[in-house]
């Protein structure tokens, strides 16, 4: 049954929308987590949503039951503590050292973390021993820094045809995986492009040039050359 | 210490580095913590600073994350990085005499791990950055001096790095 009806933050949704394409809407002030470029993910983003006075908690891409009528929140103050407290997860789960990180200043957890007014981590520190690849010539990895968001992975399948990157092991033990978990230099179906580096929204995948708050990322290119590709429209014209 | 000419209402009573008494006095109003909890002459100051301030600031990454003290957390997992990272700086990387730093009652013993301020003491304001800036500190501090608390807010108040 699709959803005729929804209405998200008091909003009316345009009938049909799915709710990742609803909560993307200009007024739904939701944080993004997903991004055009290459297929949406099912990532944290709580919502509560429900029809007929039904009150659910759910992720946005694995909405609660759909129902006519479904009115859809995903900016109460209980919602935003929640992502506050995922912020605070995933700062405590990984080794995120904005003081000397490439990325300092240009990094999307460090933004989120101002959003969702995050001043310290109530949850202990992990500290788990992950390692950084420099194996190729021009990239880095920094396993400490990334937060699995898997947009490298889709951006190299999708985008660039390649597919260097996997997930692979679970759990705390998961992580992102060049080709057949191995050191990144050597694997040969890499192309060097950068979209990697350019989509990583942390300082985990970065140029071996960049030091300290040096990493500039260039999030649209990727969605601009899709854009090109499957609708012929380039920037300039 | 005598009062400071730009804030003439704040008494500056203890400071390791602009004042020197040596003991945390009873009775403070304000205390800005920096740096995180690493030896047990920071643990053991840091109980002394709750006991006697109204309120405690916990200041700056370091004491806000335990941020780069914290790193050596890495080592060992964890368990016992003080023993690691003695051992990787006054054995391995010795050029000559290596041993480790032994004088007790003197140089304080590290910590197992590093703590960040909060899990050693309760705080009743955080003030991260690397370091805070100036702004940061004074939009901080300011209304604390008429009594109220300031509206940690947005990138130019909550910022790590």
């Amino acid at each position: 049954m699709s959803v005729i009806t929804l209405t998200i933050n008091g909003s009316r949704a345009v009938p049909g929308a799915t709710l990742l394409d609803a909560t993307r809407a200009p007024r739904c002030p939701c944080p993004p987590s997903a991004i055009s470029m290459a297929s949406p993910r099912g990532g944290l983003q709580p919502l509560h949503g429900g029809g007929g006075g039904q009150r659910q908690a759910a992720g946005r891409l694995h909405p609660p039951r759909r129902a006519e009528g479904m009115v859809v929140t995903t900016n109460s103050d209980e919602l935003q503590e929640y992502r506050r407290m995922a912020v605070e997860m995933f700062f405590a789960e990984g080794n995120h050292v904005c003081a000397f990180c490439v990325a300092n200043g240009n990094c999307e957890l460090q933004n989120v973390a101002v959003e969702v007014g995050m001043d310290h981590s109530r949850f202990p520190y992990q500290y788990p021993h992950r390692p950084v690849d420099a194996s190729h010539h021009q990239f880095a990895i920094d396993h400490n820094r990334c937060i699995l968001c898997t947009r490298c992975v889709r951006v190299c399948d999708e985008i660039e045809g390649a597919h260097v990157w996997d997930v692979v092991n679970r759990g705390s033990h998961c992580k992102i995986a060049a080709g057949m978990d191995q050191p990144w230099g050597p694997v040969d179906a890499c192309t060097s492009c950068g979209k990697c580096v350019d989509v990583c929204p942390t300082g985990a995948i970065f140029r071996k040039e960049d030091t300290t708050s040096e990493k500039h990322r260039h999030t649209e290119r990727p969605s601009l050359l899709r854009l090109a590709r499957e609708e012929h429209h380039w920037q300039n014209q | 210490m005598s009062s400071s000419s730009t804030w003439p209402q704040v008494e500056v009573v203890y400071s390791p580095v602009g004042s020197d008494i040596k003991h945390y006095p009873e009775d403070v109003d304000v205390c800005l913590v920096e740096g995180a909890v690493a030896n047990e002459d920071n643990f053991e100051l840091a109980r002394q600073v709750r006991e006697r301030t109204a309120l405690v600031i916990s200041f700056g990454d370091c004491a806000v994350t335990a941020n780069v003290p914290g790193m050596r957390n890495l080592l060992d997992a964890g368990h016992d990085s003080a023993r690691a990272v003695l051992e990787r700086g006054y054995i391995e990387l010795a050029d000559q005499g290596a041993q480790l730093p032994h004088a007790p009652g003197i140089v304080p013993e590290l910590l197992e791990r590093v703590l960040p301020l909060h899990e050693v003491i309760p705080v009743d304001l955080f003030l991260p950055g690397c370091p805070p800036s100036a702004e940061r500190i004074r939009e901080a501090i300011t209304p604390l001096l008429s009594g109220e608390q300031p509206l940690m807010e947005g990138a130019a108040m909550l910022r790590f790095g």
